[in-house]
């Protein structure tokens, strides 16, 4: 096993080699490819290299009778597959049918003539030694220094080109008609892009193969899109990770007989996507939960403290202002349609938080001295958006309320002071004082 | 097409004049699969003014736009951007395209998207600069979004989004804009942002073309104003072409909320 992670072996020392190139080249176009919204473009692309494969061969063997020559075999892939993209956009152009639907039929159409001209391959004389089913599902194991070289150049190339023409892609992939009226030859930049992923698609067909070439290409792009909303970042751990990937699963495989590199790479780089949707750190569905419940709980939290301090205010009115005092669990859950459990959760997470001293049946609700704070200072905002709401966005009064409810628990401290500034004339409230209610407050139940 | 009289508010300026011109349009016809959606136009706007493009849907306001801006073949007729093609004065010209048309979950933040106002005069292969990203920065802060300058775009509102957009063609510094429903769908604070910005370009000697949904604000908001389905059925100054008969020819008979809308105007003003 050592052996191996170490490429003491120079068969596998070039495969894994290989393979990891064709990973980061492949996460970097796919990254363009996501973005650009091709992903399903390059799919038609690879499967669409299978007629070309077998075409290339039969050339071969009219030409000098040995139709495995790898240069001619990507020859022949390279031209089909731009064939199959040129047919998409030529049938999306002339007629009403949509991308999708094009693409579906070109990219099964070529496959089955592709599958159709290689069972005759098969059946010629030379052509069971021939192979090239390997295309079809990969072979890592054939893969020889030439293919090292051309695997080389071609990353070599993605990498630089993309490094060079790194913003003209940005502004292509984000805002095609602004580029196009800004002068640059969006065309000739499209077609560049292509280009590229079309060589990396070609020069991965011996690796992973046509069907699973796709998942190569995009599935790194779309793990690191968890990660950062940074272009260049995303980018840049795409390429890791599609590096990463094709290493890890080509030692795997060279590890254990009889594994085919090609779907353990894809495998590998799934469970990156896996695990990067789950844990990501700026779109994750971990991360995103968490978010929610955050807001969740903080929104309870204001609408227990607000629900707190309108009924001290309400007694206040009647006698001597506003003082803590204990308050009965029943007015408080009269306040808000919220259930018991709701509520003794927000009571519990509040006492946590030391803004009530003490809950019981006997004695109430009873806030902190902080607790009060927090309270007046939750009132008060709400109130300031509701007279906002009411002066610059002409709400009826009575609907304030639930609308002011809706965008409260978001304010910044800035956006605050700004309310404060516009409305400290028309509340005639001080800074610091928690304005009256605009609208009457249905007493709890 | 002699049948239909071509509706011309001012005397055909000399070729001196057209020369200054910030934006003439000759008999321009835009074809979709063989069917015209804007026909025969001719248009001369003069410059300094803020211009609102106002019609029904469909009546082929952001096409003219579009091939003003070379941005789809035409079928006939002459664009003419300060007496030049568009290709030659493309540095003076700025372009806001309508929000929709870019997908805002797209890894940039807003100064990564209001920097790309300055990629044409940056040219090929050369970074985004230093200088760029000030510029880009200034731009912002104009439309009164400095504080967001790192946020992805995504965690703009839409309003928010728009201005950034309006920032990006600031950033150009062009001498005549041309902006495709900038206020569509926008907050109240956007839209007064919007208009002010539109101000003080006026004040600065810009000419800006607006598409423009909202009847009610048109006469409030710009001076000059093109009235289009299909074909220009007028323009020139708001005051004078804002007619309740001229929207009714422009919006034909369905619209009756819209005549309403444009009673209303005639009170008010």
């Amino acid at each position: 096993m050592i052996d191996v992670l170490l490429l003491r072996n120079y068969n596998t020392r070039l495969v894994v080699i290989c393979t990891m190139l064709l990973g980061c080249a492949c996460g970097l176009m796919g990254g363009f490819l996501l973005l650009r919204k091709r992903s399903l473009m390059g799919d038609t692309l690879s499967h669409a290299t299978l007629p070309g494969v077998c075409v290339a061969f039969f050339v071969g063997v009219l030409l000098g009778g040995q139709g495995k020559s790898l240069p001619l075999l990507l020859l022949g892939a390279t031209v089909s597959g731009v064939l199959g993209c040129a047919t998409v956009l030529f049938i999306r152009n002339n007629s009403r049918i949509k991308d999708d639907a094009a693409m579906g039929i070109v990219l099964s159409v070529y496959f089955g003539a592709g599958v159709a001209l290689l069972t005759m391959v098969t059946k010629m004389p030379d052509g069971a030694a021939a192979g090239l089913e390997s295309f079809i599902y990969g072979k890592t194991a054939s893969m020889v220094l030439s293919d090292f070289w051309l695997l080389t150049v071609v990353t070599l190339c993605v990498l630089g080109l993309s490094a060079v023409l790194f913003k003209e892609f940005r502004l292509l992939c984000f805002d095609e008609v602004y580029a196009s009226a800004q002068g640059w030859p969006v065309r000739l930049l499209d077609g560049l892009l292509l280009a590229l992923v079309t060589a990396v698609t070609v020069a991965g067909l011996q690796a992973v193969g046509l069907i699973l070439i796709i998942a190569f290409l995009i599935t790194p792009a779309a793990a690191a899109r968890f990660w950062t909303d940074r272009l260049d970042r995303m980018l840049l751990l795409s390429v890791v990770i599609g590096g990463a990937s094709g290493w890890l699963g080509a030692s795997v495989s060279a590890l254990v007989p009889n594994l085919p590199a090609g779907a353990l790479i894809v495998l590998v780089a799934a469970s990156c996507f896996l695990l990067s949707m789950l844990c990501g750190t700026q779109r994750g569905v971990l991360v995103r939960l968490m978010r929610q419940l955050r807001l969740k709980r903080s929104i309870g939290r204001q609408h227990l403290l607000r629900a707190l301090y309108e009924i001290l205010e309400a007694d206040g009115e009647r006698g001597d202002g506003i003082s803590i005092r204990p308050v009965a669990f029943r007015q408080v859950r009269g306040r808000r349609t919220w259930s018991d459990q709701q509520l003794r959760r927000c009571l519990r997470l509040a006492y946590n938080d030391g803004l009530i001293d003490a809950v019981s049946k006997e004695d109430g609700i009873i806030l902190t001295e902080a607790g009060l704070e927090a309270a007046a200072q939750v009132t008060r905002n709400h109130r300031l958006w509701e007279l906002y709401l009411i002066e610059y966005a002409d709400v009826a009064t009575s609907r304030v309320d639930r609308d002011a409810d809706a965008v409260e628990h978001v304010l910044g401290e800035k956006l605050v002071a700004l309310l404060e500034a516009k409305l400290v004339k028309l509340s005639s409230a001080d800074a610091l004082e928690v304005p009256a209610s605009p609208h009457p407050i249905t007493p709890g139940d | 097409m002699s049948a239909v009289p071509k509706v011309k508010i001012q005397a055909l300026p000399s070729v001196a004049d057209s020369k200054s011109l910030p934006l003439v349009i000759r008999d321009l016809t835009v074809a979709y699969h063989r069917k015209p959606v804007v026909w025969d136009i001719d248009l001369e706007i003069p410059e300094g003014k803020l211009v609102s493009i106002v019609g029904p849907n469909g009546a082929g306001k952001s096409t003219l736009i579009k091939a003003c801006l070379d941005l789809i073949p035409r079928s006939s007729g002459e664009v003419s951007i300060y007496g030049e093609t568009y290709r030659k004065e493309r540095k003076r010209v700025g372009y806001v395209p309508q929000r929709e048309s870019v997908d805002w979950d797209f890894p940039v933040s807003a100064l990564d998207v209001v920097a790309m106002g300055t990629y044409g005069q940056l040219g090929w292969f050369r970074r985004v600069n230093k200088r760029s990203k000030a510029l880009a920065l200034q731009a912002l802060d104009r439309v009164g979004l400095a504080d967001y300058a790192h946020r992805q775009i995504s965690q703009l509102s839409g309003g928010q989004q728009q201005r950034t957009f309006l920032a990006r063609a600031l950033v150009q510094d062009a001498d005549i804009y041309f902006m495709d429903e900038p206020f569509a769908a926008v907050d109240a604070a956007t839209e007064r942002a919007i208009v002010e910005l539109l101000k003080e370009l006026q004040q600065r000697g810009k000419t800006c073309l607006v598409v423009h949904h909202d009847l009610a604000t048109v006469p409030q908001y710009f001076d000059w104003t093109v009235l289009l389905n299909m074909r220009v059925v007028a323009a020139g100054p708001t005051k004078e072409i804002f007619t309740q008969e001229n929207l009714r020819k422009t919006y034909g008979g369905k619209l009756s909320l819209l005549s309403e809308a444009a009673e209303e105007l005639m009170r008010i003003q």
